[in-house]
């Protein structure tokens, strides 16, 4: 579209994208900074940049690309590494559960788009803008999908190639990002909630550190992730008044 | 270019990551979910958010699983720099300079 045209268009038109654009950019330091470190570990464990590519684009989802690299190391079958990937994965299923009713009224084939570039930190940016907005609009929830969606692939890309120059990457504390990411968003959600209800939510944050600390003996941190969160949010139904 | 062991890796990976992500999409289009699910729905980003940092607040050691010290060190005014600032921007950059200094000195 040249300029000449765009200027018909009115700026509304465009805005809700570029706003979703915008609030992306706060959890692109996180996506930058893991997709870089899967293009490192990716070479390490013997991966073309194309597999590198490759898995970025079909599968996105960090965990389970860092989970797929460390299984082709140990040599494991190609069912076990697709089952793990499986259950690693499942959480989204809560997240899009969560997410989904919000979107009821845009089509199916949008439905879909907001299904496949679903992530914790897509999931989380809109859970909060809901909070504040009480309504989620959907090209305001592509333009955050898509960003971070190149964004990540961008950054599994360059981790692969420039990889080998940053020796430890980790040093810089760029690891951290995402946590400290899901720790704003945690404190966000809370203070949207009634005074009133406070209490009963962090007394669920105290259950979910519990209950994690506890599964994390037995199972694997990714199950110890669904579980307690199922565990959590159903003792949350139960004891709210 | 590409191995077929990967091929179907990916391929196979791929359709059960976007199985979990897309079908709720696809149903709670047609049906009506109930008031208690979606109350219990509604407790998920909370819980959630404390699973993905509580994943990395514990560590395994021969022993166990204890606290990571180092983490919780950072994450405590990591989450006072967001109650202060209600900024997602400005809490991850002060938190990854925190950890970056930590990680610095220790």
């Amino acid at each position: 579209m040249d300029i000449e045209a765009r200027k018909h268009i009115p700026s509304t038109e465009h805005e809700p994208f570029l706003e979703g654009i915008k609030d992306c950019v706060p959890t692109l330091l996180g996506y930058m900074s893991i997709g870089f470190a899967f293009g490192i570990v990716g070479i390490s464990a013997q991966l073309s940049l194309w597999d590198i590519a490759l898995l970025s684009i079909f599968i996105y989802a960090g965990a389970s690309q860092f989970i797929i690299c460390a299984l082709l190391v140990t040599g494991s079958p190609l069912s076990a590494i697709i089952l793990t990937t499986f259950i690693v994965n499942l959480r989204h299923l809560l997240l899009s559960l969560t997410l989904a009713p919000h979107f009821t009224r845009y089509s199916l084939k949008q439905n879909i788009g907001f299904g496949l570039l679903l992530t914790d930190e897509s999931f989380g940016v809109a859970m909060n803008k809901l909070a504040q907005h009480g309504k989620l609009n959907n090209r305001w929830m592509h333009g955050l999908n898509i960003t971070a969606y190149l964004c990540w692939i961008a950054a599994c890309i360059l981790g692969g190639i420039f990889g080998h120059w940053i020796s430890n990457p980790e040093a810089l504390g760029l690891d951290f990002a995402l946590s400290a990411m899901f720790a704003a968003l945690l404190v966000l959600s809370l203070q949207t909630v009634p005074k009133s209800k406070l209490t009963h939510r962090l007394s669920l944050v105290l259950y979910m550190v519990v209950t994690m600390f506890v599964l994390l003996h037995f199972v694997p941190s990714h199950v110890a992730v669904l579980l307690a969160t199922m565990i959590v949010a159903t003792i949350g139904v139960v004891t709210d008044k | 270019m590409i191995s077929s062991f990967m091929m179907w890796l990916i391929l196979g990976c791929m359709i059960v990551t976007v199985i979990p992500r897309v079908v709720p999409f696809i149903f709670v289009r047609s049906i009506e979910l109930p008031e208690v699910v979606l109350k219990w729905l509604s407790f998920i980003p909370i819980c959630i958010f404390t699973a993905l940092i509580a994943e990395h607040l514990f560590i395994h050691t021969t022993t166990g699983v204890t606290i990571h010290w180092m983490y919780l060190a950072v994450l405590v005014p990591t989450v006072v720099i967001a109650v202060w600032t209600k900024s997602l921007s400005l809490t991850v950059l002060v938190g990854v300079l925190l950890m970056g200094t930590a990680r610095w000195f220790f």
